[in-house]
């Protein structure tokens, strides 16, 4: 897909190392899997929880994922899952968390759509579309002062392109010279709504004009062309340049949310997508060129689902919170009569 | 009202005592961070000049102008504290929270519980407020009692210089998000000064005329009447015990519990439209602790149930006034 402007990393050939493809395979490998694993146990009905699958979306997070540092901030919004686990929150606290368990990264208060988890950087998940952008700024505010040379990671949907939020955060960021990458995770539906039946334009995008600042548009679920706007835009935040907006092309494979049964996607839309599934193509092409072998491959994949395993049991043999203890906890900083 | 007075006290209003608020929470702690529309000395330091001079003092990286961008704002606010500032947003006028009411309710108050302790967001949010300047329905809202409703908040109403200034300065300290309510027409009035360093804690009230018959129970603008018409009625014999709420939530239920326990009689009085409001939940508080000790029904004086209107008596028609809290102080003594 065509950059709506010339993206200089790309222009300038930068290709990702084959250990960073590896890197980026794992994380992938890691959310298509847990997204089997939990469908298959909300079907089970062993969870009961608000889900929004990721999966088909999976290379956009684990490219900017490796392109991050120790101490970047990464927002992300309801359909979180792939960003959480490309961004390292691990995967008992975050399945302890979806079943609401004591145990879980926020010990159940938050649940799916809000998964916190500072130490990896994911700092804020937010169940509301669009609101991410404008804490981002303040995020990067705080870096900009404190001159730490952290980034901070805004991800949100097509949808929230329309939501009045954008427009403020985008021109602030701007305005600041903010360091903020904002990352369109265009899946091309809206909740249920095409993208050409709610957006004006015909590229997010080409929006970024009208704040002054770059605004590509890549093939999200090509791990090079992904990698690389990561990288360019990253770069340009960490060295005082400013903000990017990445529309980053891609195709949501399931419904708006766990049940949805997604009538108004096109059957054969949909499959021809599921055919071009980012995850195996990887697989294929990292095999193809010789990064890695088969047994490499496999060895990965047996870590991941090991590892998977491992966290549902944890998270269903986990204990409850307990109302008595944790009900009048974190209201605010101390308990308080209010 | 609460601070020393001598002869030599002097007098500040309202927007002096922020200023003097703003400037003693920035020398003390680097990591506070003020913005908001218009706030820095480009652009005159704030409206009513509450924020002059700190920017030039403290830096243009701490004190901010910003783009009318209500939702930027507080998003920012919510950005900077869970990365460890101590942000001070200003939005200009209450009702211009309803367009940033996302940042406020849905991220600001809720962020520590759903982080489960992991995250926390000290913010304070000043903004101005109230009827009686001609301003009509859309500048003059007290809409303290949405932000009270919603847990995680922390609700701030000060009724004089002194406790603006202390009361600010606890809530940029306080580690949890505060709704500070500048009101409109006290920003313009005077009161004595307090001493530099002063505070007054959260979640404690102040009685400011003690009594035996009756608990006149207020905050904000209207803490004048209250204390006007206390020392009327002990004029007649009547003994009012006056207590200033100062803090929404936390609210000093004890001061007022213990006070109404001791008078049997409560009345309280708020700028706000009386429905639904402050009132209604100290009402129902006394109610449900005090049944057995109340002589008389617990009754409330606030505004009328509707938009503020332009027109001056109108307007006039819309607020509370003195007559109307003497009206509710007599109806509990005849019960």
């Amino acid at each position: 897909m065509a950059s709506a402007e010339p993206n200089s990393g790309a222009a300038a050939g930068l290709l990702p190392a084959a250990d960073t493809l590896i890197a980026m395979y794992k994380k992938m490998f890691l959310i298509k899997h847990c997204d089997e694993q939990m469908r298959a146990t909300l079907r089970a009905g062993k969870i009961a929880a608000p889900y929004y699958s990721p999966r088909g979306q999976e290379v956009i997070s684990s490219a900017i994922a490796v392109n991050l540092r120790q101490g970047d901030y990464v927002i992300t919004i309801y359909r979180g899952l792939h960003d959480h686990l490309a961004t390292g929150v691990p995967p008992r606290e975050l399945w302890a968390e979806y079943a609401g368990r004591v145990t879980g990264s926020c010990k159940g208060k938050g649940g799916p759509m809000h998964i916190t988890h500072p130490a990896s950087g994911v700092v804020v998940t937010t169940g509301i579309v669009g609101s991410g952008m404008p804490i981002a700024n303040g995020l990067a505010w705080a870096s900009l002062i404190d001159k730490t040379g952290q980034v901070t990671i805004t991800n949100f949907g097509d949808g929230a392109a329309n939501i009045g939020a954008f427009h403020e955060s985008l021109n602030l960021a701007s305005l600041w010279k903010l360091p903020v990458v904002f990352v369109c995770q265009n899946n091309e539906y809206a909740e249920h709504t095409r993208f050409d039946g709610g957006t004006a334009i015909d590229s997010i995008a080409k929006r970024a004009a009208a704040y002054t600042m770059p605004g590509v548009r890549v093939n999200g679920n090509d791990p090079g062309e992904m990698w690389r706007a990561a990288a360019v835009a990253i770069e340009r935040a960490r060295s005082g340049e400013g903000p990017t907006l990445i529309e980053a092309m891609t195709y949501r494979f399931h419904g708006h949310n766990f049940g949805d049964p997604a009538e108004y996607i096109p059957k054969e839309e949909l499959a021809d997508r599921m055919a071009k599934d980012p995850v195996p193509a990887l697989r294929v092409s990292l095999l193809r060129a010789g990064h890695a072998t088969e047994a490499d491959l496999v060895a990965i994949e047996k870590e991941v689902t090991d590892t998977i395993a491992d966290a549902v049991e944890f998270a269903l043999a986990s204990p409850w919170p307990d109302p008595k203890v944790e009900m009048g906890r974190d209201v605010y900083a101390m308990e308080i009569q209010p | 009202m609460n601070a020393a007075l001598t002869p030599e006290t002097p007098m500040i209003t309202g927007a002096q005592a922020t200023l003097m608020a703003l400037e003693e929470a920035m020398a003390l702690d680097p990591r506070v961070i003020v913005f908001g529309e218009d706030v820095a000395d480009p652009e005159g330091g704030g409206i009513l000049k509450a924020t002059k001079g700190l920017s030039s003092k403290f830096g243009s990286d701490r004190v901010k102008s910003t783009p009318i961008s209500e939702q930027a704002i507080l998003g920012a606010a919510v950005g900077l504290a869970i990365a460890g500032k101590r942000p001070v947003a200003e939005i200009m006028l209450m009702n211009f929270t309803t367009v940033a009411m996302d940042q406020i309710v849905n991220h600001a108050a809720k962020i520590r519980f759903m982080s489960g302790g992991q995250t926390g967001v000290p913010l304070t949010i000043r903004t101005m407020t109230g009827a009686g300047t001609g301003n009509g329905g859309q500048h003059s809202d007290m809409l303290e009692a949405w932000f009270a409703h919603v847990p995680g908040m922390k609700v701030v109403v000060p009724s004089n210089p002194a406790d603006q200034k202390g009361l600010l300065l606890s809530c940029i300290l306080d580690d949890d998000p505060c709704l500070f309510v500048e009101t409109t027409m006290l920003m313009r009035t005077k009161g004595p000064a307090p001493p530099p360093g002063y505070r007054v804690p959260l979640g404690k009230a102040a009685i400011v005329r003690p009594g035996s018959d009756v608990t006149l129970i207020g905050y904000g603008r209207p803490m004048f009447d209250v204390v006007a018409v206390a020392d009327k009625l002990r004029d007649e014999g009547i003994s009012v015990e006056a207590i200033d709420l100062r803090t929404i939530v936390p609210m000093d239920e004890e001061t007022v519990l213990g006070s109404v326990a001791k008078t049997g009689r409560a009345v309280v009085v708020h700028e706000a439209v009386k429905r639904f409001g402050v009132g209604a939940e100290i009402s129902s508080r006394i109610h449900e602790t005090l049944f057995d000790k109340l002589k008389a029904p617990v009754q409330r004086v606030g505004a009328k149930y509707t938009p503020v209107p332009f027109s001056r008596p109108l307007e006039q028609a819309f607020l509370w006034s003195a007559n109307d809290i003497e009206a509710a102080i007599r109806r509990t003594l005849r019960a």
